[in-house]
Protein backbone atom coordinates (compact mmCIF):
# COMPACT_ATOMS: atom_id res chain seq x y z
CA UNK A 1 0.00 0.00 0.00
CA UNK A 2 2.75 2.55 0.72
CA UNK A 3 4.03 2.27 -2.84
CA UNK A 4 0.64 3.20 -4.27
CA UNK A 5 0.32 6.15 -1.93
CA UNK A 6 3.59 7.76 -2.87
CA UNK A 7 2.89 7.24 -6.54
CA UNK A 8 -0.33 9.21 -6.21
CA UNK A 9 0.98 12.07 -4.09
CA UNK A 10 3.86 12.50 -6.52
CA UNK A 11 1.48 13.34 -9.34
CA UNK A 12 -1.89 14.18 -7.79
CA UNK A 13 -3.35 15.37 -11.08
CA UNK A 14 -2.27 12.40 -13.16
CA UNK A 15 -5.43 11.13 -14.76
CA UNK A 16 -4.49 7.45 -14.59
CA UNK A 17 -3.41 7.72 -10.95
CA UNK A 18 -6.52 9.52 -10.00
CA UNK A 19 -9.00 7.00 -11.28
CA UNK A 20 -7.05 3.89 -10.45
CA UNK A 21 -5.30 4.42 -7.14
CA UNK A 22 -8.04 3.09 -4.95
CA UNK A 23 -8.88 0.27 -7.30
CA UNK A 24 -5.32 -0.98 -7.34
CA UNK A 25 -4.47 -0.56 -3.67
CA UNK A 26 -5.85 -3.99 -2.96
CA UNK A 27 -3.63 -5.69 -5.53
CA UNK A 28 -0.51 -4.00 -4.24
CA UNK A 29 -1.55 -4.82 -0.67
CA UNK A 30 -2.25 -8.42 -1.58
CA UNK A 31 1.11 -8.77 -3.28
CA UNK A 32 3.00 -7.04 -0.46
CA UNK A 33 1.43 -9.19 2.24
CA UNK A 34 1.94 -12.32 0.17
CA UNK A 35 5.64 -11.56 -0.36
CA UNK A 36 6.08 -10.63 3.30
CA UNK A 37 4.68 -13.93 4.53
CA UNK A 38 6.41 -15.90 1.79
CA UNK A 39 9.76 -14.61 3.04
CA UNK A 40 9.12 -14.50 6.79
CA UNK A 41 7.25 -17.80 6.93
CA UNK A 42 9.09 -19.78 4.33
CA UNK A 43 9.96 -22.48 6.86
CA UNK A 44 6.52 -22.54 8.47
CA UNK A 45 4.63 -23.98 5.51
CA UNK A 46 2.93 -20.79 4.31
CA UNK A 47 3.85 -21.38 0.68
CA UNK A 48 2.59 -24.97 0.48
CA UNK A 49 -0.24 -25.72 -1.95
CA UNK A 50 -2.18 -27.18 0.92
CA UNK A 51 -1.93 -24.02 3.00
CA UNK A 52 -2.71 -21.68 0.11
CA UNK A 53 -5.75 -23.67 -0.97
CA UNK A 54 -6.86 -23.76 2.66
CA UNK A 55 -6.85 -19.96 2.65
CA UNK A 56 -9.17 -19.91 -0.36
CA UNK A 57 -11.49 -22.52 1.20
CA UNK A 58 -11.67 -20.72 4.51
CA UNK A 59 -12.44 -17.37 2.96
CA UNK A 60 -15.28 -18.68 0.78
CA UNK A 61 -18.13 -17.63 3.12
CA UNK A 62 -16.56 -14.21 3.75
CA UNK A 63 -16.03 -13.64 0.04
CA UNK A 64 -19.66 -14.44 -0.67
CA UNK A 65 -20.84 -12.08 2.08
CA UNK A 66 -18.48 -9.45 0.70
CA UNK A 67 -20.16 -9.63 -2.72
CA UNK A 68 -23.49 -8.79 -1.12
CA UNK A 69 -21.93 -5.97 0.82
CA UNK A 70 -20.43 -4.46 -2.34
CA UNK A 71 -23.96 -4.07 -3.69
CA UNK A 72 -25.22 -2.62 -0.40
CA UNK A 73 -22.36 -0.18 0.05
CA UNK A 74 -22.40 0.86 -3.59
CA UNK A 75 -26.02 1.91 -3.07
CA UNK A 76 -24.87 4.03 -0.13
CA UNK A 77 -26.22 1.69 2.56
CA UNK A 78 -24.62 -0.72 5.01
CA UNK A 79 -25.56 -4.18 6.26
CA UNK A 80 -24.22 -4.92 9.74
CA UNK A 81 -26.55 -7.89 10.20
CA UNK A 82 -24.75 -10.30 7.86
CA UNK A 83 -23.00 -12.13 10.71
CA UNK A 84 -26.15 -13.09 12.54
CA UNK A 85 -27.91 -13.75 9.24
CA UNK A 86 -25.27 -16.42 8.58
CA UNK A 87 -26.00 -18.08 11.93
CA UNK A 88 -29.78 -17.96 11.56
CA UNK A 89 -29.57 -19.35 8.02
CA UNK A 90 -27.19 -22.15 8.94
CA UNK A 91 -29.36 -23.15 11.91
CA UNK A 92 -32.57 -22.94 9.89
CA UNK A 93 -30.99 -25.14 7.22
CA UNK A 94 -29.66 -27.67 9.74
CA UNK A 95 -32.86 -27.98 11.75
CA UNK A 96 -35.07 -28.20 8.66
CA UNK A 97 -32.79 -30.65 6.91
CA UNK A 98 -32.72 -33.06 9.80
CA UNK A 99 -36.54 -33.21 9.76
CA UNK A 100 -37.53 -32.62 6.13
CA UNK A 101 -34.52 -33.47 4.02
CA UNK A 102 -31.94 -31.84 1.83
CA UNK A 103 -34.00 -29.61 -0.47
CA UNK A 104 -36.16 -28.22 2.33
CA UNK A 105 -33.03 -27.52 4.36
CA UNK A 106 -31.32 -25.60 1.56
CA UNK A 107 -34.48 -23.61 0.85
CA UNK A 108 -34.91 -22.84 4.56
CA UNK A 109 -31.32 -21.60 4.80
CA UNK A 110 -31.52 -19.36 1.76
CA UNK A 111 -35.06 -18.30 2.65
CA UNK A 112 -34.02 -17.24 6.14
CA UNK A 113 -31.29 -15.05 4.65
CA UNK A 114 -33.67 -13.50 2.13
CA UNK A 115 -36.24 -12.83 4.84
CA UNK A 116 -33.71 -10.99 6.98
CA UNK A 117 -32.76 -9.01 3.87
CA UNK A 118 -36.43 -8.30 3.16
CA UNK A 119 -36.96 -7.03 6.69
CA UNK A 120 -33.85 -4.83 6.56
CA UNK A 121 -34.70 -3.64 3.08
CA UNK A 122 -38.33 -2.82 3.78
CA UNK A 123 -37.41 -0.79 6.85
CA UNK A 124 -34.70 1.10 4.98
CA UNK A 125 -36.51 1.60 1.66
CA UNK A 126 -40.09 2.20 2.73
CA UNK A 127 -40.01 3.21 6.40
CA UNK A 128 -36.93 5.29 5.48
CA UNK A 129 -34.86 4.39 8.50
CA UNK A 130 -31.06 4.59 8.18
CA UNK A 131 -29.60 1.21 7.24
CA UNK A 132 -26.88 1.61 9.85
CA UNK A 133 -29.45 1.61 12.66
CA UNK A 134 -31.79 -0.94 11.10
CA UNK A 135 -29.08 -3.53 10.52
CA UNK A 136 -27.45 -2.81 13.86
CA UNK A 137 -30.79 -3.69 15.43
CA UNK A 138 -31.34 -6.79 13.32
CA UNK A 139 -27.76 -7.85 14.04
CA UNK A 140 -28.69 -8.01 17.72
CA UNK A 141 -32.16 -9.35 17.05
CA UNK A 142 -31.03 -12.34 14.98
CA UNK A 143 -28.03 -13.03 17.19
CA UNK A 144 -30.66 -13.54 19.91
CA UNK A 145 -32.91 -15.58 17.64
CA UNK A 146 -30.06 -17.92 16.67
CA UNK A 147 -29.23 -18.45 20.35
CA UNK A 148 -32.77 -19.15 21.44
CA UNK A 149 -33.54 -21.35 18.40
CA UNK A 150 -31.33 -24.15 19.68
CA UNK A 151 -30.58 -23.25 23.30
CA UNK A 152 -26.97 -22.53 22.33
CA UNK A 153 -26.54 -26.11 21.12
CA UNK A 154 -24.68 -27.11 17.98
CA UNK A 155 -26.87 -28.88 15.41
CA UNK A 156 -25.06 -31.63 13.47
CA UNK A 157 -25.49 -31.74 9.72
CA UNK A 158 -25.20 -35.35 8.64
CA UNK A 159 -26.61 -35.27 5.12
CA UNK A 160 -23.62 -36.38 3.00
CA UNK A 161 -24.97 -34.87 -0.19
CA UNK A 162 -25.29 -31.50 1.53
CA UNK A 163 -21.84 -31.51 3.11
CA UNK A 164 -20.36 -32.57 -0.20
CA UNK A 165 -22.20 -29.99 -2.24
CA UNK A 166 -21.70 -27.07 0.16
CA UNK A 167 -18.59 -28.18 2.02
CA UNK A 168 -15.93 -30.78 1.62
CA UNK A 169 -16.86 -32.15 -1.82
CA UNK A 170 -15.25 -31.52 -5.17
CA UNK A 171 -16.32 -31.35 -8.77
CA UNK A 172 -13.87 -31.95 -11.65
CA UNK A 173 -11.14 -32.07 -9.05
CA UNK A 174 -11.92 -28.57 -7.76
CA UNK A 175 -13.31 -28.21 -4.21
CA UNK A 176 -16.95 -27.17 -4.11
CA UNK A 177 -16.21 -24.11 -1.96
CA UNK A 178 -14.01 -22.80 -4.76
CA UNK A 179 -16.81 -23.43 -7.24
CA UNK A 180 -19.23 -21.47 -5.09
CA UNK A 181 -16.79 -18.61 -4.73
CA UNK A 182 -16.06 -18.53 -8.47
CA UNK A 183 -19.72 -18.67 -9.46
CA UNK A 184 -20.76 -16.00 -6.95
CA UNK A 185 -17.93 -13.70 -8.03
CA UNK A 186 -18.62 -14.21 -11.75
CA UNK A 187 -22.38 -13.72 -11.49
CA UNK A 188 -21.99 -10.85 -9.03
CA UNK A 189 -19.46 -9.10 -11.24
CA UNK A 190 -21.64 -9.49 -14.33
CA UNK A 191 -24.72 -8.08 -12.59
CA UNK A 192 -22.74 -5.30 -10.94
CA UNK A 193 -20.86 -4.14 -14.01
CA UNK A 194 -22.94 -5.07 -17.00
CA UNK A 195 -26.62 -4.72 -16.15
CA UNK A 196 -28.96 -1.78 -15.78
CA UNK A 197 -29.60 -2.89 -12.21
CA UNK A 198 -25.90 -2.59 -11.39
CA UNK A 199 -25.77 0.86 -12.97
CA UNK A 200 -28.82 1.93 -10.98
CA UNK A 201 -27.29 0.69 -7.72
CA UNK A 202 -24.26 2.91 -8.36
CA UNK A 203 -26.44 5.85 -9.36
CA UNK A 204 -28.50 5.59 -6.17
CA UNK A 205 -25.37 5.43 -4.03
CA UNK A 206 -23.77 8.27 -5.92
CA UNK A 207 -26.68 10.74 -5.99
CA UNK A 208 -30.04 9.37 -4.96
CA UNK A 209 -31.85 12.56 -5.93
CA UNK A 210 -30.42 12.46 -9.44
CA UNK A 211 -31.30 8.77 -9.66
CA UNK A 212 -34.84 9.53 -8.54
CA UNK A 213 -35.48 12.33 -11.03
CA UNK A 214 -33.99 10.10 -13.73
CA UNK A 215 -36.79 7.61 -13.22
CA UNK A 216 -34.89 5.07 -11.11
CA UNK A 217 -36.96 3.66 -8.25
CA UNK A 218 -34.65 4.43 -5.35
CA UNK A 219 -36.64 2.43 -2.73
CA UNK A 220 -36.72 -0.63 -4.96
CA UNK A 221 -32.92 -0.50 -5.39
CA UNK A 222 -32.41 -0.14 -1.62
CA UNK A 223 -34.71 -3.08 -0.91
CA UNK A 224 -33.06 -5.24 -3.56
CA UNK A 225 -29.45 -4.67 -2.45
CA UNK A 226 -30.31 -5.57 1.14
CA UNK A 227 -32.09 -8.71 -0.06
CA UNK A 228 -29.06 -9.66 -2.15
CA UNK A 229 -26.90 -9.21 0.94
CA UNK A 230 -29.28 -11.30 3.08
CA UNK A 231 -29.53 -14.02 0.44
CA UNK A 232 -25.75 -14.25 0.05
CA UNK A 233 -25.30 -14.31 3.83
CA UNK A 234 -27.76 -17.23 3.75
CA UNK A 235 -25.59 -18.98 1.17
CA UNK A 236 -22.53 -18.29 3.33
CA UNK A 237 -24.40 -19.95 6.22
CA UNK A 238 -24.95 -23.05 4.09
CA UNK A 239 -21.25 -23.14 3.21
CA UNK A 240 -20.28 -22.92 6.88
CA UNK A 241 -22.73 -25.68 7.79
CA UNK A 242 -21.44 -27.79 4.90
CA UNK A 243 -17.78 -27.37 5.75
CA UNK A 244 -18.12 -27.79 9.52
CA UNK A 245 -20.90 -30.40 9.23
CA UNK A 246 -22.72 -28.55 11.96
CA UNK A 247 -24.54 -25.30 12.59
CA UNK A 248 -24.10 -23.15 15.66
CA UNK A 249 -25.07 -19.68 16.77
CA UNK A 250 -21.43 -18.59 16.71
CA UNK A 251 -21.13 -19.00 12.93
CA UNK A 252 -20.36 -15.73 11.21
CA UNK A 253 -20.14 -13.91 14.52
CA UNK A 254 -16.71 -12.47 13.89
CA UNK A 255 -16.98 -12.09 10.12
CA UNK A 256 -18.43 -8.60 9.95
CA UNK A 257 -15.18 -6.76 10.48
CA UNK A 258 -13.31 -9.01 8.04
CA UNK A 259 -15.97 -8.61 5.37
CA UNK A 260 -16.23 -4.83 5.69
CA UNK A 261 -12.43 -4.61 5.56
CA UNK A 262 -12.32 -6.82 2.46
CA UNK A 263 -14.92 -4.69 0.69
CA UNK A 264 -13.32 -1.35 1.53
CA UNK A 265 -9.78 -2.50 0.80
CA UNK A 266 -11.19 -3.86 -2.45
CA UNK A 267 -12.05 -0.38 -3.67
CA UNK A 268 -15.69 0.04 -2.71
CA UNK A 269 -16.42 3.48 -1.30
CA UNK A 270 -18.08 3.67 2.11
CA UNK A 271 -20.52 6.31 0.88
CA UNK A 272 -21.51 4.53 -2.28
CA UNK A 273 -21.30 5.21 -5.98
CA UNK A 274 -18.23 3.15 -6.68
CA UNK A 275 -17.06 -0.36 -5.99
CA UNK A 276 -15.64 -3.61 -7.28
CA UNK A 277 -16.63 -7.25 -6.90
CA UNK A 278 -13.23 -8.50 -8.06
CA UNK A 279 -11.61 -6.09 -5.63
CA UNK A 280 -13.75 -7.51 -2.82
CA UNK A 281 -12.63 -11.04 -3.77
CA UNK A 282 -8.97 -10.04 -3.64
CA UNK A 283 -9.62 -8.09 -0.44
CA UNK A 284 -11.23 -11.13 1.12
CA UNK A 285 -8.35 -13.39 0.07
CA UNK A 286 -5.97 -10.81 1.48
CA UNK A 287 -7.76 -10.80 4.83
CA UNK A 288 -7.72 -14.62 4.82
CA UNK A 289 -4.04 -14.68 3.99
CA UNK A 290 -3.40 -12.17 6.76
CA UNK A 291 -5.24 -14.34 9.28
CA UNK A 292 -3.43 -17.42 8.15
CA UNK A 293 -0.01 -15.78 8.19
CA UNK A 294 -0.53 -14.20 11.59
CA UNK A 295 -1.52 -17.57 13.02
CA UNK A 296 1.55 -19.21 11.49
CA UNK A 297 3.65 -16.42 12.96
CA UNK A 298 2.29 -17.43 16.34
CA UNK A 299 0.25 -14.30 17.06
CA UNK A 300 -2.56 -14.66 19.57
CA UNK A 301 -6.20 -14.15 18.63
CA UNK A 302 -6.17 -10.76 20.30
CA UNK A 303 -3.08 -9.68 18.39
CA UNK A 304 -4.72 -10.79 15.15
CA UNK A 305 -7.74 -8.65 15.96
CA UNK A 306 -5.53 -5.66 16.58
CA UNK A 307 -3.71 -6.08 13.27
CA UNK A 308 -7.02 -6.52 11.42
CA UNK A 309 -8.38 -3.38 13.03
CA UNK A 310 -5.32 -1.42 11.98
CA UNK A 311 -5.68 -2.67 8.40
CA UNK A 312 -9.29 -1.46 8.34
CA UNK A 313 -8.23 1.95 9.63
CA UNK A 314 -5.63 2.22 6.90
CA UNK A 315 -8.17 1.16 4.29
CA UNK A 316 -10.75 3.67 5.45
CA UNK A 317 -8.13 6.41 5.46
CA UNK A 318 -7.20 5.68 1.85
CA UNK A 319 -10.86 5.44 0.88
CA UNK A 320 -11.79 8.81 2.37
CA UNK A 321 -8.66 10.48 1.07
CA UNK A 322 -9.61 9.36 -2.40
CA UNK A 323 -13.18 10.60 -2.06
CA UNK A 324 -12.23 14.07 -0.87
CA UNK A 325 -10.01 14.80 -3.86
CA UNK B 1 -52.37 14.84 -33.32
CA UNK B 2 -54.68 15.79 -36.11
CA UNK B 3 -53.16 19.10 -37.15
CA UNK B 4 -51.72 19.63 -40.61
CA UNK B 5 -48.09 20.24 -41.32
CA UNK B 6 -48.39 24.00 -41.58
CA UNK B 7 -50.17 24.24 -38.27
CA UNK B 8 -47.52 22.08 -36.61
CA UNK B 9 -44.90 24.52 -37.77
CA UNK B 10 -46.62 27.35 -36.00
CA UNK B 11 -48.18 25.47 -33.13
CA UNK B 12 -46.58 25.98 -29.73
CA UNK B 13 -44.77 22.99 -28.24
CA UNK B 14 -46.08 24.03 -24.87
CA UNK B 15 -49.21 25.96 -24.02
CA UNK B 16 -50.17 26.80 -20.47
CA UNK B 17 -53.65 28.21 -19.91
CA UNK B 18 -54.94 29.73 -16.69
CA UNK B 19 -52.57 27.69 -14.57
CA UNK B 20 -53.24 27.99 -10.88
CA UNK B 21 -51.40 26.24 -8.11
CA UNK B 22 -52.10 26.46 -4.43
CA UNK B 23 -50.46 24.69 -1.53
CA UNK B 24 -53.08 24.46 1.18
CA UNK B 25 -54.46 27.96 1.40
CA UNK B 26 -51.44 29.63 -0.15
CA UNK B 27 -51.65 30.52 -3.81
CA UNK B 28 -48.27 30.02 -5.43
CA UNK B 29 -49.25 30.63 -9.05
CA UNK B 30 -52.43 32.11 -10.51
CA UNK B 31 -53.75 33.01 -13.95
CA UNK B 32 -50.61 31.95 -15.68
CA UNK B 33 -50.72 31.52 -19.44
CA UNK B 34 -47.75 31.07 -21.71
CA UNK B 35 -46.84 29.55 -25.03
CA UNK B 36 -43.45 28.31 -26.09
CA UNK B 37 -42.83 27.68 -29.79
CA UNK B 38 -40.33 25.27 -31.33
CA UNK B 39 -36.92 26.84 -31.77
CA UNK B 40 -37.81 29.61 -29.36
CA UNK B 41 -36.09 30.59 -26.13
CA UNK B 42 -38.41 32.08 -23.53
CA UNK B 43 -36.95 33.54 -20.36
CA UNK B 44 -38.81 33.40 -17.09
CA UNK B 45 -37.79 36.20 -14.76
CA UNK B 46 -38.92 37.41 -11.39
CA UNK B 47 -37.66 38.09 -7.91
CA UNK B 48 -36.95 35.38 -5.38
CA UNK B 49 -40.19 33.71 -4.36
CA UNK B 50 -42.04 34.95 -7.45
CA UNK B 51 -43.01 31.38 -8.33
CA UNK B 52 -40.48 30.53 -11.06
CA UNK B 53 -39.42 27.26 -9.49
CA UNK B 54 -43.01 26.27 -8.80
CA UNK B 55 -43.78 26.85 -12.45
CA UNK B 56 -40.83 24.68 -13.52
CA UNK B 57 -42.11 21.96 -11.21
CA UNK B 58 -45.58 22.18 -12.70
CA UNK B 59 -44.26 21.87 -16.25
CA UNK B 60 -41.89 19.03 -15.33
CA UNK B 61 -44.70 17.07 -13.70
CA UNK B 62 -43.40 17.27 -10.13
CA UNK B 63 -46.36 19.34 -8.87
CA UNK B 64 -49.54 18.95 -10.92
CA UNK B 65 -51.40 22.29 -11.21
CA UNK B 66 -54.49 22.84 -9.06
CA UNK B 67 -56.37 24.04 -12.12
CA UNK B 68 -55.73 25.11 -15.68
CA UNK B 69 -54.68 23.19 -18.73
CA UNK B 70 -51.34 22.27 -20.18
CA UNK B 71 -51.03 21.21 -23.79
CA UNK B 72 -48.02 19.78 -25.56
CA UNK B 73 -48.17 20.15 -29.33
CA UNK B 74 -51.90 20.64 -29.13
CA UNK B 75 -52.48 17.60 -26.94
CA UNK B 76 -53.83 18.24 -23.47
CA UNK B 77 -51.75 16.41 -20.90
CA UNK B 78 -52.00 15.69 -17.22
CA UNK B 79 -48.81 14.67 -15.51
CA UNK B 80 -48.29 13.49 -11.99
CA UNK B 81 -44.57 12.82 -11.98
CA UNK B 82 -41.32 13.63 -13.75
CA UNK B 83 -41.31 10.33 -15.63
CA UNK B 84 -44.53 11.30 -17.39
CA UNK B 85 -43.07 14.67 -18.37
CA UNK B 86 -40.07 12.92 -19.85
CA UNK B 87 -42.36 10.61 -21.80
CA UNK B 88 -43.89 13.76 -23.32
CA UNK B 89 -40.49 14.95 -24.48
CA UNK B 90 -39.87 17.47 -21.68
CA UNK B 91 -36.44 17.51 -20.04
CA UNK B 92 -35.25 19.59 -17.11
CA UNK B 93 -31.73 20.77 -16.38
CA UNK B 94 -31.91 21.19 -12.63
CA UNK B 95 -29.96 23.79 -10.76
CA UNK B 96 -27.96 21.04 -9.03
CA UNK B 97 -27.63 19.32 -12.45
CA UNK B 98 -28.72 15.89 -11.11
CA UNK B 99 -25.49 14.23 -12.21
CA UNK B 100 -23.96 11.19 -10.53
CA UNK B 101 -20.47 12.52 -9.80
CA UNK B 102 -18.56 9.29 -9.67
CA UNK B 103 -19.98 7.84 -12.85
CA UNK B 104 -18.76 8.46 -16.37
CA UNK B 105 -20.18 11.08 -18.70
CA UNK B 106 -21.82 8.43 -20.86
CA UNK B 107 -23.48 6.68 -17.91
CA UNK B 108 -24.89 10.05 -16.85
CA UNK B 109 -26.17 10.76 -20.35
CA UNK B 110 -28.22 7.57 -20.11
CA UNK B 111 -28.94 7.63 -16.37
CA UNK B 112 -32.09 5.60 -15.77
CA UNK B 113 -32.49 4.97 -19.51
CA UNK B 114 -29.52 2.76 -20.28
CA UNK B 115 -29.83 0.79 -23.52
CA UNK B 116 -29.18 -2.94 -23.39
CA UNK B 117 -28.11 -5.44 -26.02
CA UNK B 118 -29.91 -8.67 -26.87
CA UNK B 119 -28.38 -10.41 -23.85
CA UNK B 120 -29.90 -7.81 -21.54
CA UNK B 121 -26.48 -6.34 -20.76
CA UNK B 122 -25.54 -2.66 -20.91
CA UNK B 123 -24.82 -1.51 -24.43
CA UNK B 124 -21.77 0.61 -23.58
CA UNK B 125 -20.65 0.92 -27.20
CA UNK B 126 -23.90 2.61 -28.14
CA UNK B 127 -23.90 4.89 -25.08
CA UNK B 128 -20.32 5.99 -25.78
CA UNK B 129 -20.93 6.55 -29.50
CA UNK B 130 -24.08 8.59 -28.97
CA UNK B 131 -22.42 10.60 -26.21
CA UNK B 132 -19.39 11.36 -28.38
CA UNK B 133 -21.61 12.42 -31.24
CA UNK B 134 -23.77 14.76 -29.19
CA UNK B 135 -20.91 16.23 -27.21
CA UNK B 136 -19.21 17.06 -30.50
CA UNK B 137 -22.38 18.56 -32.02
CA UNK B 138 -22.98 20.79 -29.02
CA UNK B 139 -19.28 21.53 -28.69
CA UNK B 140 -19.18 20.58 -25.01
CA UNK B 141 -15.46 20.28 -24.45
CA UNK B 142 -14.87 17.27 -22.24
CA UNK B 143 -11.82 14.97 -22.26
CA UNK B 144 -13.87 11.94 -23.32
CA UNK B 145 -17.17 10.17 -22.83
CA UNK B 146 -15.34 8.01 -20.28
CA UNK B 147 -14.39 10.97 -18.08
CA UNK B 148 -15.77 10.93 -14.56
CA UNK B 149 -18.11 13.83 -13.77
CA UNK B 150 -16.20 14.90 -10.67
CA UNK B 151 -13.07 15.42 -12.79
CA UNK B 152 -14.90 17.99 -14.92
CA UNK B 153 -15.17 21.74 -14.41
CA UNK B 154 -18.45 23.44 -13.53
CA UNK B 155 -18.97 24.52 -17.11
CA UNK B 156 -18.27 21.06 -18.45
CA UNK B 157 -20.77 19.56 -16.01
CA UNK B 158 -23.39 22.06 -17.04
CA UNK B 159 -22.59 21.16 -20.65
CA UNK B 160 -23.10 17.47 -19.91
CA UNK B 161 -26.41 18.17 -18.16
CA UNK B 162 -27.63 20.24 -21.11
CA UNK B 163 -26.39 17.63 -23.58
CA UNK B 164 -28.33 14.97 -21.69
CA UNK B 165 -31.49 17.06 -21.79
CA UNK B 166 -30.95 17.73 -25.48
CA UNK B 167 -30.50 14.05 -26.21
CA UNK B 168 -33.83 13.12 -24.66
CA UNK B 169 -35.99 16.20 -25.16
CA UNK B 170 -38.11 16.08 -28.28
CA UNK B 171 -40.26 19.10 -27.37
CA UNK B 172 -39.04 21.27 -24.54
CA UNK B 173 -36.04 21.87 -22.29
CA UNK B 174 -36.37 23.69 -18.98
CA UNK B 175 -33.17 25.33 -17.75
CA UNK B 176 -33.09 26.39 -14.12
CA UNK B 177 -30.34 28.99 -13.55
CA UNK B 178 -27.89 27.25 -15.89
CA UNK B 179 -24.98 29.63 -15.24
CA UNK B 180 -25.54 30.64 -11.61
CA UNK B 181 -22.41 28.83 -10.43
CA UNK B 182 -20.13 29.52 -13.37
CA UNK B 183 -17.31 31.91 -14.15
CA UNK B 184 -17.29 34.37 -17.05
CA UNK B 185 -15.72 32.16 -19.72
CA UNK B 186 -17.78 29.15 -18.74
CA UNK B 187 -20.97 31.20 -18.75
CA UNK B 188 -20.21 32.33 -22.30
CA UNK B 189 -19.65 28.73 -23.36
CA UNK B 190 -22.91 27.53 -21.80
CA UNK B 191 -24.81 30.45 -23.37
CA UNK B 192 -23.40 29.39 -26.72
CA UNK B 193 -24.67 25.86 -26.16
CA UNK B 194 -28.13 27.12 -25.16
CA UNK B 195 -28.18 29.35 -28.25
CA UNK B 196 -27.40 26.35 -30.44
CA UNK B 197 -30.48 24.52 -29.15
CA UNK B 198 -32.65 26.83 -31.28
CA UNK B 199 -31.53 25.08 -34.42
CA UNK B 200 -32.84 21.79 -33.04
CA UNK B 201 -36.40 23.05 -33.16
CA UNK B 202 -37.14 22.44 -29.52
CA UNK B 203 -38.59 25.00 -27.18
CA UNK B 204 -36.42 26.30 -24.35
CA UNK B 205 -37.71 27.86 -21.15
CA UNK B 206 -34.90 29.39 -19.13
CA UNK B 207 -34.90 30.80 -15.62
CA UNK B 208 -32.17 33.34 -15.05
CA UNK B 209 -31.36 36.10 -12.62
CA UNK B 210 -29.03 37.77 -15.06
CA UNK B 211 -30.87 40.24 -17.23
CA UNK B 212 -27.80 40.54 -19.47
CA UNK B 213 -28.11 36.86 -20.14
CA UNK B 214 -31.86 37.04 -20.63
CA UNK B 215 -31.47 39.80 -23.23
CA UNK B 216 -28.65 37.95 -24.94
CA UNK B 217 -30.42 34.60 -25.24
CA UNK B 218 -34.17 34.95 -25.23
CA UNK B 219 -36.77 35.68 -27.88
CA UNK B 220 -39.43 36.58 -25.35
CA UNK B 221 -39.42 37.40 -21.65
CA UNK B 222 -42.15 36.42 -19.22
CA UNK B 223 -42.23 38.28 -15.92
CA UNK B 224 -43.60 36.85 -12.69
CA UNK B 225 -44.25 38.71 -9.47
CA UNK B 226 -45.67 37.08 -6.34
CA UNK B 227 -47.18 34.23 -8.32
CA UNK B 228 -48.85 36.50 -10.83
CA UNK B 229 -47.95 36.86 -14.45
CA UNK B 230 -47.12 40.51 -15.00
CA UNK B 231 -46.61 40.28 -18.72
CA UNK B 232 -44.76 38.82 -21.68
CA UNK B 233 -42.56 40.99 -23.89
CA UNK B 234 -40.68 40.34 -27.10
CA UNK B 235 -37.04 40.76 -26.17
CA UNK B 236 -36.32 42.89 -29.23
CA UNK B 237 -39.11 45.31 -28.36
CA UNK B 238 -38.35 45.95 -24.71
CA UNK B 239 -35.47 47.09 -22.57
CA UNK B 240 -34.01 46.36 -19.16
CA UNK B 241 -35.76 49.28 -17.50
CA UNK B 242 -39.16 48.03 -18.50
CA UNK B 243 -38.39 44.48 -17.36
CA UNK B 244 -36.95 45.68 -14.04
CA UNK B 245 -40.04 47.79 -13.48
CA UNK B 246 -42.21 44.76 -14.18
CA UNK B 247 -40.18 42.56 -11.83
CA UNK B 248 -40.17 45.02 -8.94
CA UNK B 249 -43.51 46.74 -9.53
CA UNK B 250 -41.77 50.09 -9.22
CA UNK B 251 -41.52 52.65 -11.99
CA UNK B 252 -37.99 53.62 -12.93
CA UNK B 253 -37.33 56.90 -14.61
Amino acid sequence: MPSANTAASGRPNGFANRINLQQYVVYFGFLAIFLFFAIVLKDSGFLTVRNLSNIVLQTAPATIMAIGLVFVMSAGEIDLSIGSTVAVSALAAAVTMNDYGLVAGVLAGLGAGLLVGLLNGALVAYVKLPSFLVTLATLGLFAGVSRSMTDLRSIPVTNGTFTGFFGSGAFLGIPSLIWWTAIAVAVGHLIYRETRFGAHVLAVGDNSRAAGVSGISVPRIRLTVLMISGGLAGLAGLLYAGRLQAAKYTLGETDLMTVIAAVIVGGTLLNGGKGSIIGALVGSLMMGMLNNGLILMGLSVSDQMIVRGLIILAAVAVSLREKSR
Amino acid sequence: MTVNAEATQNAPVLRLQDIRKSFGGIVAIENFSLEVYPGEIVALVGDNGAGKSTLIKIISGVHPPTSGTMTIEGETVTMSNATMARAHGIEVVYQDLALADQQSVYMNMFLGREPTNRFGLLDRRRMIDETDKLVKELDVRIPSAHATIRDLSGGQRQGVAIARATHWASKLILLDEPTAALGVAETAKVEEIVQSLKSRNIGVLIISHSLDQVFKLSDRICVLRRGKQIGVRETAKTDKNEIIAMITGLQHS
